[in-house]
C-alpha cells in the first residue's frame, strides 16, 4: 500500500459501516444476546424489541408499514425471493416475468432459474441512456405476465428508472411491480407506495450499515402481497423467511436507516457537486472522455466513464495503490467480456473496455477527489503514451478499417 | 489478486516504449489482438543485416497490467538474440518470470504471438522463407 492514506471511490460495492451504527450494534453481541424469536424470557424480548425497533425505522424510511419489511441476508436473497416467490405463488395466474439486460445479477440469475422452472423471461434492451423503453415495456405485457421487475438505480451507471411511470403501466395492467433498489435506498428518496411499486428489494451494507442483512419490502395492503418462502424453518418473517433473525445487523440496518433519513438529502447535494468536480476535471485534462449513461437521471454520487483507447484495468493498476474504483472491463481468460450493462447501453466493446466507475460516499472528502483528479489524470496519459491505438487515432487512422487479428 | 515485483517494476517503468520506422527493411512489425478484447500489442524488432542480430525491440500496448509487462520482458529478451533464437521464447518462459496469475496467460500468449509476428513481416520484408 501506498503511504498516504487510501482514497475509497467504491461506494457502490459497499459502503463503510457509519460509526454510529456500529455503537447502536455492540450491545446485542454480548450484553443482549438473546434470539429475537424466544417468546419465554428477558433476552428473547429484548432481542425482539430492538428488531421492532430497527423495523420501524426502515418502516420510516420508505414511507411503509413496518410489517412491510421482510428481513433477509442482503439484496441477492431478497431479490431471489421476490422473483421466484412470485413466480411459484402466482404460478395460476401466469408465468412471464419481464425484466431488464442492465439489471444486477441477482436478478438475472433468478429470472434465469425461474426459466428452469418453466417460466418465461422476457429480457429488455435499454436505451442509449440506460433507462427502459416504456412502449417496448408496455408491449411486453402479455396476459400471462405476473411480475415486472425493474431496478431503481443501476450500480455500473447510477441511471435512475422511470419509476412513477412503470408504477402506472404496472397498474393499467394489473401486474405486480418489483425493484432492486439497492442502490438507491438511503441515497435517494424511495418510496415505494407512492409509486405503484409492491416489492422492494435491498441491504444495509450499500447505506452505511454492516454486511450480510438485507431487506425485502412486501406490500401488505391494495394489493395483499405474497411470495412463497425460498428458506423454510421455523416461520419467521410471517412465514416468508425462515432463519434467526440476526439481531445486531437489524439493529446496525435500523441505525443506518434513521441516519439516512435526516442526512441524505445533504449527503446528495454535497456529493453531487463533487461528482460534477471530478467529471468536469476530466473532461478539461484530458481528451477523448466519455461519460456513460444518463446525466440527467442519475445516482447523484456515481459517475461511469470511459477514457478512449486505455484499457480500464491497466489504467486501474496505475493508482490502485491509492484510489479504489471499479473498471468495466473484465480482462481474464475466463472472461474476456467487458461489462454487459455497458454494453446494453450500446457502447461499443472498445470503449466499455475503457471505463471506470467512480462511486463517492458519505465518507469522501473534496481533498480526496482533487487528489483522484490528478493521480487519474497522470495515469491516463501513462497508459496513452504506452497505447499502440491512442498513436494510431492521433496519427488520423480508421481504427475501425483495421484487420485486427482477434484471439 | 497480488502481482509480482517484477510485473509492477515492469508495468511502472516499461523497457522500450516506442515506435520504430516501419518503412526500413531491417525493421519488422507485429500487431495482436484487438480492441474490441481489451488487449493490442505493437511489437516491433530491428535487425542488424551483418550480424542477423536484433539490435532493438520496442512496443507499445493496449491493455491490462500484465498485458504490458509481457510485451515490455519480451523486448527486452529481443535484444541482442538472433531472430531464429528469438522465435524460440516460449510463452511460459513470461509467465514464470512475470509470476503471471493463471487467468492472465492469454497476456503472454499474446507476447509470444507477437514476436512470431514481427519475425514473419521482417522475413516477408527481406524474402526470407520461413524454415
Amino acid at each position: 500500500m501506498g503511504s498516504e492514506k487510501l482514497i475509497y471511490l467504491d461506494n457502490n460495492a459497499t459502503t463503510p459501516c457509519d460509526p454510529r451504527a456500529v455503537e447502536a450494534m455492540l450491545p446485542f453481541f454480548h450484553q443482549i444476546p438473546g434470539n429475537a424469536a424466544s417468546r419465554n424470557h428477558p433476552f428473547g424480548w429484548q432481542a425482539e424489541e430492538a428488531v421492532d425497533y430497527a423495523r420501524e425505522q426502515i418502516g420510516n424510511l420508505l414511507a411503509v408499514d413496518s410489517k412491510e419489511i421482510i428481513f433477509t441476508s442482503g439484496a441477492t436473497e431478497a431479490d431471489n425471493l421476490g422473483i421466484k416467490g412470485v413466480f411459484e405463488m402466482y404460478s395460476r395466474k401466469g408465468n412471464h416475468i419481464i425484466t431488464l439486460k442492465t439489471e444486477h445479477k441477482a436478478v438475472l440469475d433468478a429470472c434465469k432459474k425461474v426459466e428452469k422452472m418453466g417460466g418465461e423471461v422476457t429480457y429488455l434492451d435499454v436505451k442509449a441512456d440506460g433507462r427502459v423503453d416504456l412502449e417496448a415495456l408496455e408491449a411486453a405485457i402479455t396476459d400471462k405476465t405476473i411480475l415486472i421487475s425493474i431496478m431503481w438505480a443501476n450500480n455500473e451507471t447510477g441511471v435512475i428508472q422511470p419509476m412513477k411511470e412503470i408504477g402506472q403501466l404496472c397498474e393499467k395492467h394489473g401486474v405486480l411491480f418489483m425493484s432492486d433498489a439497492t442502490q438507491a435506498v438511503g441515497k435517494i428518496k424511495t418510496h415505494p407506495k407512492e409509486l405503484g411499486i409492491h416489492l422492494m428489494a435491498f441491504t444495509a451494507h450499500k447505506m452505511y450499515g454492516p454486511k450480510g442483512v438485507g431487506a425485502l419490502f412486501v406490500n401488505r395492503k391494495n394489493p395483499r402481497v405474497k411470495v412463497t418462502s425460498q428458506m423454510d424453518g421455523g416461520g419467521h418473517e410471517r412465514g416468508m423467511r425462515s432463519g434467526t433473525l440476526n439481531v445486531p445487523g437489524i439493529v446496525g440496518f435500523g441505525k443506518a436507516a434513521e441516519i439516512a433519513m435526516k442526512e441524505m438529502d445533504a449527503d446528495a447535494a454535497r456529493l453531487s457537486v463533487l461528482r460534477d468536480k471530478l467529471e468536469q476535471a476530466f473532461k478539461d485534462n484530458l481528451e477523448e472522455v466519455y461519460v456513460n449513461g444518463s446525466v440527467e437521471h442519475r445516482m447523484p454520487h456515481v459517475a461511469n466513464i470511459s477514457f478512449k483507447h486505455v484499457e480500464g484495468e491497466g489504467l486501474m493498476m496505475t493508482f490502485n495503490q491509492n484510489i479504489a474504483v471499479s473498471s468495466g472491463s473484465a480482462c481474464t481468460s475466463a472472461s474476456l467480456e467487458p461489462s454487459y450493462v455497458l454494453i446494453a447501453l450500446g457502447l461499443g466493446d472498445d470503449l466499455a473496455h475503457s471505463s471506470l466507475r467512480f462511486s463517492l460516499g458519505r465518507f469522501t472528502t473534496e481533498e480526496e477527489i482533487d487528489e483522484t483528479i490528478k493521480m487519474i489524470s497522470k495515469g491516463v496519459n501513462h497508459m496513452r503514451d504506452l497505447s499502440p491505438i491512442w498513436e494510431m487515432f492521433k496519427e488520423g487512422i480508421d481504427l475501425d478499417a483495421v484487420e485486427w487479428s482477434e484471439h | 489478486m497480488a502481482y509480482s515485483e517484477k510485473l509492477i517494476e515492469h508495468f511502472n517503468h516499461p523497457k522500450n516504449v516506442g515506435t520504430l520506422d516501419k518503412s526500413k527493411n531491417s525493421v519488422g512489425t507485429g500487431l495482436v489482438g484487438a480492441p474490441e478484447c481489451g488487449d493490442v500489442m505493437r511489437l516491433q524488432i530491428e535487425v542488424d543485416e551483418a550480424s542477423g542480430m536484433i539490435k532493438d525491440a520496442k512496443f507499445k500496448t493496449f491493455g491490462c497490467g500484465s498485458a504490458i509487462a509481457s510485451s515490455s520482458l519480451a523486448t527486452e529478451w529481443l535484444k541482442g538474440k538472433t531472430v531464429d533464437e528469438a522465435l524460440a521464447i516460449d510463452n511460459m518462459a513470461i509467465v514464470e518470470e512475470l509470476a503471471l496469475p493463471p487467468v492472465k496467460i492469454h497476456c503472454s500468449v499474446l507476447a509470444e504471438d507477437a514476436i512470431k509476428s514481427a519475425i514473419a513481416d521482417y522475413r516477408s520484408k527481406n524474402g526470407i522463407a520461413a524454415e
